[in-house]
């Protein structure tokens, strides 16, 4: 079994679940709190990665992080390295791909708190950051947990993207669905079962355990 | 002032807050009572007006004014309460952060059993103490009430209205009630502005507004039975002499000329069998019983006495007269209790 593979997906799951949050915490509440066209193109924005191959997805990362394109050379400039095929070229990519993930549990729950309570909070002098930190996110919390092991299952389990956007390098880029796929590929099918089983079990301890959180029945489950 | 979709609220509402701890916002439903009681909060933004409490501006849309919710100091009361169900009764009084006007607002209310429950563990009549508490806590300069018994039952609505009068009138801050149920306003109002249709048509004390309603469509709003045209027929020792339908009646000489409306309230209509003799009573009209309706404890009957009159008398009196359609009677309505409003 590859475990340098397993400690590099935890380890791309973690960090993207951390950023998604911190990007998805302020978009769901606009998305949530928001009307008009705006509204809608960024929620379709958001949705694509649901739709689209991944390949799609991997290719147009590839591009846009690439050396040529202005965000690769500022990356180039500032730390003297690639994005593509590297550790964070993954992570921009993953963010990308496990977005609706995150954004759609956590605006559905923003959206399901009661407006009244916001405009009490309001009334009561309290500010509208201080209203969002206080009122919206402990009522939101199952819905925010929801798109965190959302987003960190997603992350684990993805795998057209990441072989687009950061190829087989082991230790840098080969996550462990790159390297099941690697050891069928070589025939190593005993290799291939184990890793595979973890995963398997990995994953539905994880819904397992979310699910039984939910009160009710299907909460979670994306808009596929 | 203009509200977007086209609502207009003609609200030119001047209160004497300072006199009168109390006022009631009164009107039927959809008359637009709670979206004034919004734009009061900094809730709702006009596309045009102004509002001026004390010697502040909080709103004025032509120059450009305006301030949130946060920096009006209105403390308002949702129809619901909308206490934050995340948090306990206390944290739901502290929440505007000032630790010791929560302690003081727990005290007054008597909230110090309920401190560690949460909302939805605490009852109807519970939840708007704490909801008041949680306003006052804020140290407000104004409080605004939203429709704050239509949330209990029937039983609570009786015993709290009694309680939250002594609560508002020893507030210390103004505030505005907004109701659509008369007896609430009686019970609850040193001051009222009636609402119909988007516009404030009288304000005034209480009383006065339901005794004297200055327009037919507020004498219909706070809810007196008995609207009907009249003619001045003729005026001597203070007193006209008034023709309604084929009938004539009587009452005090306020000046009036003119096409005038007669207000009466079915309440103040009283009914006998007596044959008529000598007494006090001047407007005495026989009639005949149209219909009866049993209303709990009282009963209200439809007279006809040459123009249309409701009298509400109790069930016991309605069944100690034994009265049927059809039947023969005499109304009696003492002359102060007619009132004269101005038509046109």
């Amino acid at each position: 079994m590859d475990t340098q593979a397993l400690w590099l997906t935890l380890r791309l799951a973690l960090t993207t679940t951390v950023l998604l949050l911190l990007i998805a915490l302020p978009a769901a509440w606009w998305i949530a709190s928001g009307t008009g066209a705006a509204r809608a193109l960024v929620q379709a924005v958001v949705a694509l990665p649901l739709v689209l191959p991944p390949t799609v997805l991997g290719f147009y990362v590839l591009i846009a992080i690439g050396p040529r394109s202005p965000v690769g050379a500022l990356y180039a400039r500032l730390t003297g390295g690639l994005l593509p095929f590297s550790f964070a070229g993954l992570l921009v990519a993953s963010v990308l791909y496990s977005m609706p993930f995150t954004v759609q549990p956590m605006a559905a729950a923003f959206g399901s708190v009661d407006r009244k309570l916001l405009e009490a909070a309001w009334c009561l002098g309290v500010s509208r950051a201080g209203t969002f930190r206080r009122v919206v996110v402990p009522l939101a919390r199952p819905g925010i947990a929801t798109a965190a092991i959302l987003s960190f299952a997603h992350t684990v389990g993805e795998f057209g993207v990441v072989l687009m956007v950061g190829g087989n390098i082991a230790g840098v880029t080969r996550t462990v669905s790159i390297s099941i796929y690697d050891q069928a590929q070589s025939l190593d099918y005993s290799g291939a079962w184990h890793t595979s089983l973890l995963l398997v079990g990995f994953s539905f301890v994880v819904l397992a355990v979310t699910y039984s959180w939910q009160r009710r029945a299907w909460m979670l489950w994306p808009p596929h | 002032m203009a509200l977007p979709g086209g609502f207009r609220l003609d609200a030119a509402l001047a209160l004497p807050l300072d006199q009168a701890p109390v006022t009631v916002l009164f009107g039927p439903s959809g008359a637009g009572k709670t979206t004034l009681l919004r734009l009061l909060a900094g809730l709702e933004r006009p596309g045009a007006g102004k509002i001026v409490f004390r010697d502040r501006t909080w709103c004025d849309i032509e120059r450009g004014v305006w301030l949130d919710p946060q920096q009006r100091r209105a403390g308002l009361v949702f129809q619901h309460y909308a206490l934050f169900p995340h948090l306990t009764v206390e944290r739901n009084v502290a929440f505007a952060g000032k630790a010791q006007a929560a302690a003081r607002m727990m005290e007054r209310f008597g909230l110090g059993g309920l401190a560690g429950r949460l909302p939805r563990a605490i009852s109807g009549g519970e939840q708007q103490r704490v909801a008041l508490a949680r306003a006052l806590a804020a140290e407000p300069d104004l409080l605004l009430l939203d429709e704050p018994l239509s949330a209990l039952d029937a039983a609570a609505r009786i015993r709290t209205r009694r309680e939250l009068r002594g609560l508002l009138a020893g507030a210390g801050v103004p505030s505005i009630v907004v109701t659509h149920d008369r007896t609430e306003a009686i019970a609850l109002a040193d001051w009222m502005a009636v609402m119909v249709d988007g516009r404030i048509l009288q304000t005034g004390p209480v009383r006065e507004v339901f005794a004297r309603p200055a327009s037919a469509q507020v004498a219909e709003a706070v809810g007196v039975e008995n609207i009907l045209p009249a003619e001045i027929v003729s005026r001597a020792g203070g007193l006209l002499r008034l023709r309604v339908g084929s009938a004539a009646l009587e009452c005090l000489d306020g000046g009036e000329s003119g096409p005038v409306l007669v207000s009466i309230r079915a309440e103040d209509v009283a009914l006998t069998r007596d044959p008529a003799r000598a007494s006090t009573q001047r407007n005495r009209l026989s009639g005949v019983v149209r219909a009866i309706a049993i209303e709990g404890a009282l009963a209200r009957v439809e007279m006809d006495c040459g123009f249309p009159l409701v009298a509400l008398v109790t069930a016991q009196s309605a069944a100690d007269l034994d009265l049927l359609p059809g039947e023969s009677l005499a109304a009696i309505v003492k002359t102060t209790s007619v009132h004269l409003i101005a038509a046109g």
